[in-house]
This record gives C-alpha cells, structure tokens and sequence, in this order.
C-alpha cells in the first residue's frame, strides 16, 4: 500500500501529460456556437442602399439557405468571395449582412467585386452579430428549410471547408427533407 | 512626518511615467447617468470575458466587441433587467466561455468542489501522520530500546540507506 | 562573425552538457575522484560557453546586426539601447537562451560554492543538472536557434513591441528565470539523493541555500511582473490570474512548502519523502509553465508566438525530467524513509500544516488553470476560469495559513502545548484585534471582510515581532543581554521574522487596493477640475511631444489632496510608427503608503478628453511586503551557519561507517 503511494505521483503526472499533449491539437480560440439547432433570431435589415431591398429572418425560411457575415475592411471576406460567387452561380442562395460597416462603404465594395448575394442588409451596430454570437468577419451560418441553425463556421469559406464540412450537412438536411 | 518631508518624499518617488498597453476601456459617455445601475453595470463588466481579447474582462479591454458588450449591458440594465438575465442574456449568445466565473454545472462540479476535496484528503492524510507519529512515539517512551539496540537499529537504518 | 561564434559556442555547450550529464555519474558510482571532480569543470566551461553565446547575441541586438533573424524581428535602429539590450531576452529564441545561460550559471556556483558538499552528492548533482541542460540546449540548437541568419538582411528591424520597451521588461524576466532555474538546483539535489539512495540532515542543510536563493529571485520576479501590469494595464490591475501569472505563481507556492519541509528535514529528519517530492515537483510546475507560454494552449496576454512544435519538444522535455524523476522516486524512496516523532503540537506539526495547506492552494491554482483545457479536451463546452473562481477557493485556503503563520514560530520543537503558544502569542492576539475594532470604526462597520484581513495582516507582523522579542528577552533582562543575545541570532532568525512581517505587509497592501480603491471617469478640459476622496485633479494642458521612436500626446495634471502636496503627473498617449501601435502610459504619483493614478484617454474632438482618475489606498505595500519577503530570504542566506563548516555528521557506530 505504500510503494502504491509513492508511484502516485508518476501516475498523475503521465495523465497530467496526457492532457497536455492532447491539449497541443487543440486551438484555445475556436468557440463553439450557442446557436446551433436553434431557429434563427428574428431580425428585419435595412437595405445598404436605401432602395428598399433589405430583408427578414422570415425570408430565410422555405429553403436551404447561407447567412454570411462580411464587412469591406475585412481581409479574410475578400479571400473567401471567388468561393461564395461559385456557390452563387450554383444557385445556393446566400444573404449578406454588412457587419459593423458604414453602409456606403459596404456597397461600394460589393459594387466593385460582384456581389454573391441574394440579399443583403445592413447591420450598422453590430446587434444582429451579438444575437448571432458572431465574434469576427467573416462567418457563415448555414440555416435550414424551417430557419433553424445547423452549421456556424467561422474564418473565410473556402473551397477545402465548403467541400470538407458544409457539403456534408448539406447532404443531411437534403436527405431529412 | 512634517508637511515639508512628506512633500519632498512626494515629489522625490513622483510622476513615474511609464509606458502601457492597452488603453484603459470604460469611456465617460458609456457611463449610466443613473448611479446605482452603473454600479451594477461595471461588476458585471467585471464577470464577463472578451471573447476577441487575450484573456481580458469586456471593463478592461478596448477592443471594439467588449465595447459593444457593455453597451449591452447597461441597455438589458435600463430596460429592467436584473443582473442574472443580463448575464443570462449574453451567455445564450457566447456561451460560457463568456463567464469569468465558471457556472455550477455538471462538467464544473469537479472544478468547484476539487479544492475542498484536496483540502479534506490532506488534512486526513496529515491526521494519519500525526496519529503513526504518536503511536511510535507511545511505543518509544513505553519501550525505550537498550543503548545496544540503539545501536543497532542506527546501523540497520544507515544500511538501508546506502547505495 | 559574431553570430557564428555564438551558434558554435551553443552547439559546443550542447555536447559538452552530454559529458557533464553521464561523466560524473559514472564517476560518483565508481568512485573515481577524477571522473567526479570533472564535473566541476565542465560546469564553469559550459557556463564560459553560453556565456559567450549569449555575449554574441546581446552583440548582434546592440549593433543592430538585421541579418540575424530574432534581431530583424524584434529590433529598430532608433530603438533605445536599454531595450536594445533588454531585447534580447524579449522574443522566445532569446529567452531561452537566457535561461540557459541562468542554468550554467547557477551549474557554475555548485562547483564553486559546493566544496562542503560530499564529492559523490556534488558529482550527482552536477550530472543530473547537466541533464537538465542538455535538454534546453537541444531544444535551443534543433528548434529555436536565436542565431538564424536572415538573408538577404533587412534594411531595418521590425521594432519590439511598445509593451516590452520598458525597464520592467529588463528587469522582469532575468529574476523569474534566476527562481525557476534555481529550482531547477532543489530538483538535481532531490535525484541526485534518491540515486545515491541517501536523504539526511546534512542533505537538507546543504540544499537549503539553493533554494532559498530561487525561493527569493522568484519572489521579486513575480512582484516585479505584477508591478509592472499594474502601472501598464491602464487602471491599476496587479493580478488577473492569468494561465501564465498562475505559471509563475505555482512554483512559488510549492517552493515556499519546499523551503519549510526541509527545515523539518534538517531540524527532525522528518517529511523526508515529501521533501523530496516537492523538490522534483518545483522545477516541473516550472517547465509546465514554460510549456504553457511557449506552446499556445491557453490563450493569455503573456504568450509568446504560438508554435506546437515547440510545444510538443517542451512537452517532450517535461516527460523525461519530470516522468524520469517521478518513477525514480517511485521505485527509489521507499528504502529511504526515516522519521523521528513529533507531537500533534509542535513546530514539526505546524510546519507540516503549513506544508499541507501551501500544497493545497497550489493544487487549487493548478486545478482552476488546467480546467478549462480539461472542458475543451473532453466535451463541447468551453468555459473560462477568472477570479471570482480563485477567491472563492484559493483564499479561504489562503486565511488558516496566514493565522498558523504567526503561531508556527512561537512553537517549541517536538513537543509543545497549545495553552502555552496561545498565552505566548497573547500580545499579538489582543494587537490584531484592536486593529480589527479601529478599521471597522473608520469604515463605519461597513467592511467587515476588509477589517477581518487587516487584522490578519497586523497578526501577521505583530507575531514575528512577538517571536523576536520572546527570542531577545526583550523586557525580561537587561537590555544589554538583550543586545548579546541579538548578536548571537543567527541570520535566519531574523530572516524568518522579517519575512513574515513582509507577508503581513503584502496582505494589508491587497486588503487595502481591493476595498477602497475608488475612481472617476469623465471628460475634461483643460483647465477644469476633477474631484475624487479628498482629491483635487486639476487638468493642467495638452502638448505634442516626441520620443526617439514614438509621437505623443502628453497631458500634464496637478493632483493635490488629503495633506500631500501638489503632484505634477504625466499621462502619454504615444504612438510608434514603426509597429503601428498605440500605447498609453499612466501618470502615478505615490508617496510608499497609496498612490494616485491619472490616465489621458480618446479625445471628443470639441476639446475634451476623456480622463480616468484612481486612487489607489495601499497598493505599494503589496511589492514592498514582497521585496521585504524576498529581503528576509537574502538575510537568511547569509546566515553563517550555511556557509562556514561542515555540517554535523550523525552519530554512527565504528561498525558501520557509511561513506558520507
């Protein structure tokens, strides 16, 4: 009973390590997303241009759609646009919402690289992105035929992480629906 | 101390200018005009984290999300809110990465009851030594050992000892 | 050239750290005294060796030298010559470096200062040492060589982050690294004697100044870092129980245990194998916390760049030392017990309660830093661990130590009785109390939590005092006999009293920051006048002023209030080009009692600012009870008992004699 006691401490030590080299695999910064299975948070947008083509959560209903979160002085929206303008002309519909811009500065930047949206609205102050626990631009959210949340993914969508984690969701949406 | 001593210490250990990080967050226009609402504005700002920041409170950060978090706040606040359902609100938003102080829950029970478990396994470990220790010590004083089992006894342990 | 010098001088450390690791091990088995006296050699040429390597760095960063990558990722041209200097350890490569610099240096003083040791315990200790070394040099040479040529070699550096240019960043880091890499000395003693399979008293004298010594550079290291977070941060924060505040703060704790136990150890040849438990497992919370900086697991506003592949090298490091060391005392300690009995009342017992408790809150902190990753690791939740989850559990662990603190000394070894320590320590007992009643009546009995922690803190002095003056008979002879006794005290007595006394200054400085500091935030012009308990702030100007690498903005404001004479205080808000930043810095003004604290922040375009005001009751008592802490340390190294003579050898019989 006491030579167990003293290999104690070695014991604890190699679970102690164990967690440290599993821990390595893991990025401290990745959140998991509070909203997942959960209907999306009502919201009506204001159009960018004031021409009244902004839209609600309610026409997020009906199909399979992407909710992307982007702004014109976010980088990494511009590495994922030739991938969302493929998803586009793909027919996937895709609604934008224009995070923490000024509104001339977010159309002007759609103007000059082609927008890939169906819709897209303003969100001056940011209250939609803390509703959708958005920390960052870009981020996409994939939302079912009845406006639930399946999927949050946050960093650029590019054509390795829609091929590696959005088709796959979308295959099981498809097939439950 | 005399006034002109104590000024001179003053101006001698003074002004230390030294450079900073980030700037201090709280501006004077987030500030509630009501009192005791800001009160309870600023401690929550004390419990929650920003998410964005290197490990920081959303009082403390000045990135532009702990900004918009403590506006937040103070509106949920306004609007009648008590503190828990403005905590409430943001965690059903960011999770409880959001919490600086972990919630008790079921993967944090070990977390909150590991101290007390630690503490009262110590102190029966210590009392179990205590009490070896007073039993040998009975057994020493009822039975003293002969100045030749002393001896050897000294030699026993002294070879145990050696390499 | 001088890079290249330095590079092979690493590399040649390198090798000879694997001599200095198995030559003297061999040597101690055998007994061959010139196999064992080469450990002392290669210790001082391992130490000329890194000192050289690290000489040619501080060259490189000096002279601007911008084909050596850490110097074009961390240098300017216009960058001062202090932080040119301090630079060198403020990127990874380079701190690395200096910890292995601090590790041959420490390697250096065994074989110069260890001539009373026996040459098997100094053959052992150096070789276990040279293992440690050889780990961190492979790591420097195979993946964080500082001496990486960039080519072709930039113009001009990168700059060092504002946050680094600053005297704490030079003063900071080389005392943590002297505490860890001192502990690094405590765990090469505690397995050179499980190798020799022998612990006595003599061990735990020989040790004692060793970690001592560490015990007191940790201890200023840690002050010096939560000084400068609070005259940095912006409003006066001097603790966050950040991953990497908690890294440096576990050592501490369990080399505040370690130090005690092995009094115990020497005093009763007791707590042995817990002693040498905790002297194994100093140095390992230390290269956890390495592991934790320097791998990016815990996000923390002290990481260094994230690179899991050093992660996984440390990690490496961390199971062969720590792992090794471990099953060694596994297999080895339980032949080694000894014990000689105490009674539950006595200054053994007192010293093993406080070992107990130190053990416990150390434990908590890890517990409390670890979780999160443990969450993260094993389900789909994610939390944070801050410090309302501290206060609630590392502080109620915190309060029965402080309170056995001051009665731990007034014990009688062996054997004493509790009527007798408590009519001992009556003066403190009645002393602590009345300060209690006077803060409750200057609070208005509003802050009971507050008054009750002040009393510790004044228990806290108050029983060394009380000890010291039982020690010098002070009141019961004459004081000329008071005056001889005095001088025959040894040093770490009075190291022990002042420390103590130091601790209890540290607890009145946190009481006193965390319940009355108070603040104001509010836009001024110049001109106008802010008020603030007793406090009149008056906002003097504005003006442009330049650095010699950054633009500000530097507002003047004249403080004056509660007696103290007008203060002149400065806050910047400064600009440096070369790395886009902006900092602020504060304007303190502190008279060693409280202090003042006036930030300059964002201006409202229409001639006002917003200005933060704070003041501040007590805080510097914290770092000063601190450096007193490490200052009674000091004064117990130079105790003459540890360093003239050998020490006592234990009574054995001509039948047995054991080498000693």
């Amino acid at each position: 009973m006491q030579h167990l006691l003293f290999l104690a401490p070695a014991l604890v030590f190699v679970a102690v390590s164990t967690g440290l080299g599993f821990s390595l695999l893991n990025d401290p910064r990745k959140m998991p997303s509070m909203l997942i299975d959960k209907p999306t948070p009502p919201f009506v947008l204001a159009s960018l241009e004031d021409d009244g083509h902004g839209f609600s959560s309610e026409e997020l209903k009906g199909k399979v759609a992407l909710l992307n979160i982007f702004a014109s002085w976010c980088g990494g929206c511009r590495v994922e646009h030739p991938t969302l303008m493929a998803l586009a002309n793909n027919g996937i519909p895709i609604y934008g919402v224009n995070w923490k811009d000024r509104p001339g500065d977010g159309a002007r930047w759609l103007r000059a690289n082609k927008s890939p949206y169906v819709r897209v609205g303003e969100d001056r102050n940011g209250r939609l992105g803390i509703d959708l626990g958005v920390t960052g631009v870009p981020e996409t959210f994939m939302i079912d035929r009845t406006g639930r949340i399946r999927y949050r993914h946050a960093g650029p969508v590019t054509d390795e992480v829609w091929r590696d984690t959005f088709v796959p969701i979308l295959a099981g949406l498809g097939a439950r629906q | 101390m005399t006034g002109k001593c104590a000024s001179f210490l003053a101006c001698l250990l003074l002004a230390v200018l030294l450079p900073a990080t980030s700037a201090p967050a709280v501006a004077p226009d987030e500030q509630l005009a009501d009192a005791a609402l800001e009160v309870r504005a600023r401690e929550i700002g004390q419990q929650l984290r920003c998410v964005v920041c290197q490990n920081q409170s959303i009082d403390d950060s000045n990135a532009p999300l702990a900004h918009d978090l403590r506006q937040l706040v103070r509106e949920r606040l306004t609007a009648g809110d008590t503190d828990a359902q403005a905590i409430d609100f943001i965690v059903a938003r960011y999770g409880n990465f959001v919490l600086l102080k972990p919630p008790m829950q079921g993967n944090t029970i070990l977390l909150w009851f590991g101290p007390a478990v630690i503490l009262v396994l110590a102190g029966l470990g210590l009392g179990r030594y205590l009490k070896r220790q007073a039993a040998f010590q009975r057994l020493q004083t009822s039975t003293p050992l002969t100045r030749d089992e002393q001896e050897r006894l000294e030699v026993l342990l002294n070879q145990r000892g050696s390499p | 050239m001088a890079p290249e010098i330095g590079h092979y001088a690493l590399i040649l450390a390198l090798l000879l750290s694997v001599t200095q690791a198995g030559v003297p091990l061999v040597g101690a088995r055998l007994r061959d005294p010139a196999l064992m006296s080469f450990a002392g050699h290669a210790a001082f040429a391992q130490f000329a060796f890194v000192a050289l390597a690290f000489a040619c760095l501080t060259y490189a960063f000096v002279t601007s030298d911008f084909s050596v990558e850490v110097v074009a990722a961390n240098s300017h041209t216009a960058k001062p010559l202090l932080y040119k200097i301090s630079g060198v350890w403020g990127n990874h490569e380079g701190s690395m470096l200096l910890w292995v610099l601090i590790l041959s240096v420490f390697g250096a003083a065994v074989a110069l200062a260890g001539s009373n040791l026996p040459d098997t315990l100094r053959a052992n200790v150096l070789a276990v040492h040279g293992m440690v070394g050889l780990g961190f040099l492979a790591f420097i040479v195979f993946t964080s060589n500082p001496f990486a040529r960039l080519h072709p070699p930039l113009q001009d550096g990168n700059g060092l982050n504002p946050i680094l240019q600053d005297p704490g960043l030079a003063i900071h880091p080389p005392f943590l690294y002297l505490g860890y890499v001192g502990f690094s000395m405590a765990f090469s003693f505690s397995v050179a004697a499980l190798i020799e399979g022998k612990v006595d008293v003599c061990w735990a004298r020989w040790v004692r100044p060793w970690v001592l010594a560490a015990w007191c550079f940790l201890t200023i290291g840690i002050a010096l870092g939560s000084a400068w977070a609070y005259y940095t941060l912006g409003w006066g924060g001097w603790w966050f129980w950040d991953p990497v505040e908690n890294a440096s703060f576990m050592p501490w704790l369990a080399g505040t245990a370690l130090l005690h136990s092995a009094l115990v150890v020497e005093r009763r040849n007791a707590l042995v194998s817990w002693t040498i438990l905790l002297g194994i497992l100093t140095f390992s919370l230390s290269l956890i916390g390495t592991f934790l900086v320097r791998s990016g697991v815990l996000t923390s506003v002290h990481s260094f760049a994230q690179d899991p592949a050093r992660g996984v090298f440390i990690l490496g490091l961390l199971v062969l030392t720590t792992g090794g060391a471990l099953t060694l005392y596994a297999f080895r300690m339980p032949g080694l017990r000894y014990g000689a009995p105490f009674a539950p009342v006595s200054r053994e017992s007192g010293l093993t309660l406080n070992n107990m408790l130190l053990g416990a809150a150390a434990a908590t902190v890890f517990l409390g830093t670890f979780y999160p990753l443990i969450v993260d690791l094993i389900g789909n939740d994610k939390i944070s661990v801050g410090p309302a989850y501290y206060n609630l559990t590392f502080v109620p662990i915190m309060v029965p130590l402080l309170l056995v603190m001051a009665v731990g000394p007034a014990l009688k070894w062996k054997r004493d009785d509790i009527r007798e320590v408590l009519r001992r320590l009556r003066k403190p007992v009645v002393v602590s109390a009345l300060a209690v009643i006077l803060v409750l009546a200057l609070t208005l009995g509003r802050d009971l939590i507050a008054a009750a922690f002040m009393g510790v803190a004044v228990w806290l002095i108050a029983g060394a005092l009380a000890v010291l003056a039982r020690r010098l008979r002070l009141g019961s002879v004459a004081l000329a006999a008071s005056v001889r006794l005095a001088r025959a005290t040894p040093g770490a007595f009075y190291g022990m009293v002042i420390a103590h006394a130091g601790m209890g200054l540290t607890v009145a400085g946190i009481t006193g920051m965390t319940a009355w500091a108070t603040e104001k935030i509010q836009m001024m012009r110049p001109g106008e006048t802010l008020h603030l308990s007793g406090f009149d702030v008056h906002f003097k100007s504005v003006g442009n002023v330049t650095g010699p690498n950054y633009q500000a903005e530097q507002a003047v404001f004249d403080v004056a209030g509660k007696g103290r004479a007008a203060t002149r205080l400065f806050s910047e808000r400064r600009f440096y080009p070369v790395r886009d930043q902006q900092t602020t810095s504060a304007g303190i003004g502190t008279n060693l009692i409280s202090n003042v604290y006036v930030t300059i922040g964002d201006p409202d375009g229409k001639g006002a600012w917003a200005v933060r005001f704070y003041y501040h009751p007590f805080v510097p008592w914290i770092w000063l009870g601190a450096l007193t802490m490490a200052f009674g340390g000091f004064v117990s190294l130079f105790d003459r008992r540890l360093r003239v003579g050998v020490p006592q050898r234990l009574r054995v019989p001509a039948a047995a004699v054991a080498p000693a």
